[in-house]
């Protein structure tokens, strides 16, 4: 047996698309990754059936993780129904037969691009990100060779100075994504083009946190309970910061909204980004300013 | 048949994706003690340390065998299962052995300063594996976890060369547990 299949065989023969090979050098990554948490560990990626922007790394990871007792949530900005969330949950279907589910509490393993879900993460569950730029420091130093021997020194000023200037600029920290976190007080890490509302979650969660970078050909971990700060200032503390409305579906007043236009007229509701948690609460009898003219029209 | 052939994974791609779930646990919750099975790898090798080398080693990996485990059934059956090339203790990705034979622990790869996932994979074979005795603080753990380590001084000098430093597995029958380099342990 070779590494080399056609892509027919690899459908019928590879558990979760890979074969073993890959999955072990993925899986050897991944545990590396876990032992030194919030640094990159180099992986070799493997072209995927899916364009990179569609979480190539995400999705290796994921099938380096996968078993046939899971079952597979996918959401793409917290929403499970996208091409790109169905693309890839169908893709483990045919190629893991795991079962799947749209809920994060019944949720094995969690694959997600752009958001951590609202409700709580517990133990044994994992959560996968798909990380399109994983070197926090990319934007200070194109050169990895530097960029690698600034983490390995703990030379982070540059990344201070260039939040220090949003402040000065902008009187705030005007970096809403991609906000960085420092990890157990050592490596600075990219935790994936979240909103910074979800920088608190990435902190003290049961869950363990793996991220894909297939492009970049980087994985990193975040075990259970590890600690994770957002970089700022004593006269600028972090702030998780979201949309100053409730949700106009569920009444949620504490979950990250997204900002829907309704007509051409200029008309515009907040609704959760998160569709699970937005669904159950609706479910539970929460209902936002516009929904209830929603549920009796239909009913 | 050579008893070399034996013991392998029935269903590979099946059996390694659970076993590599257990890995995983017990790496990213240190005290944690799980099952590992599927794998009869000849003796001194134990049942759980013979999964973790039919999941985690192949021909990319170089392998040590330390004391007893440096025998002809293991240096055979790993040759026929994984294809690992069998070097010496400093060219090792994996070593496999008693705590003992293991030493001195200075001998294994604890990654480069830049590069410090190019650590050694130590499998270390107990005879009793049990969530008591030094206590485990750091990532993967809520408070303090508890192991029944073989000693504690040579896992807090590992410690301080954080983020280098060698990472654990500890096997005992099908049994497996784990300790990261980023743990700290005290004695109790
Ligand atoms: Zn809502």
């Amino acid at each position: 047996m070779t590494a080399h299949h056609d892509a027919t065989l690899a459908d019928s023969y590879n558990f979760a698309y890979l074969d073993e090979q890959t999955k072990r050098m993925i899986r050897r990554a991944i545990l590396k990754g876990v032992a030194v948490p919030g640094y990159q560990v180099p992986f070799a990626s493997r072209e995927m059936p899916m364009p990179y922007g569609w979480g190539t790394g995400g999705v290796q990871v994921t099938a380096a993780c996968l078993t046939p007792d899971d079952r597979l949530k996918v959401i793409d900005q917290g929403a499970d129904d996208t091409t790109n969330a169905v693309s890839i949950r169908k893709f483990f279907q045919r190629t893991a037969g795991v079962a799947v589910t749209e809920s994060t509490v019944e949720a094995t393993l969690i694959q997600t691009r752009h958001r951590i879900p609202e409700s709580a993460l517990t133990a044994g569950q994992i959560l996968v990100y798909q990380v399109p730029i994983p070197e926090p420091l990319r934007f200070l130093e194109p050169r990895e060779t530097e960029t690698r021997k600034m983490h390995e020194l703990e030379e982070y000023g540059l990344i201070h100075v260039k939040l220090y200037e949003d402040i000065a600029r902008h009187g705030t920290i005007a970096t809403a994504y991609a906000y960085p976190v420092k990890v157990e007080g050592r490596y600075v890490m990219d935790p994936s083009p979240i909103p910074k509302f979800d920088n608190p979650k990435l902190s003290n969660s049961p869950a363990l946190q793996l991220f894909g970078a297939g492009r970049e050909q980087r994985i990193y971990a975040l075990p259970p309970f590890t600690h994770v700060v957002s970089l700022d200032f004593d006269d600028h503390p972090f702030e998780a910061s979201k949309a100053p409305h409730d949700c106009d579906l569920c009444g949620a007043s504490d979950s990250y909204l997204d900002e829907v236009i309704t007509d051409d007229q200029g008309g515009r509701m907040f609704v959760c980004s998160d569709t699970d948690f937005c669904r159950v609460r609706q479910e539970a009898g929460h209902l936002g300013a516009m929904a209830v003219p929603n549920l009796a029209g239909s009913a | 048949m050579s008893d070399a052939l034996l013991g392998g994974f029935e269903q590979a791609p099946l059996q390694s994706s659970n076993a590599f779930r257990a890995a995983l646990a017990v790496l990213s919750q240190p005290g944690e003690i799980r099952e590992l099975q599927g794998a009869l790898p000849p003796a001194p090798l134990s049942v759980a340390a013979g999964v973790l080398l039919l999941t985690l080693c192949d021909g990319t990996t170089p392998v040590h065998l330390a004391g007893g485990h440096d025998c002809a059934a293991v240096r055979d059956w790993i040759t026929f299962h994984c294809g690992a090339p069998l070097v010496g203790a400093e060219a090792a990705t994996f070593a496999f052995g008693d705590w003992t034979a293991l030493h001195p622990l200075g001998r294994f790869a604890i990654g480069q300063p830049d590069y410090p996932d190019r650590a050694a994979t130590l499998i270390v074979e107990m005879a009793t594996l049990t969530a008591t005795g030094a206590a485990l603080r750091g990532p993967g753990i809520a408070e303090v976890a508890h192991l029944s380590l073989p000693e504690i001084a040579a896992f807090q000098a590992n410690r301080a060369l954080f983020p280098l430093g060698f990472d654990c597995f500890f096997t005992c029958g099908v049994w497996v547990a784990a300790l990261p380099r980023s743990t700290r342990v005290e004695a109790v």
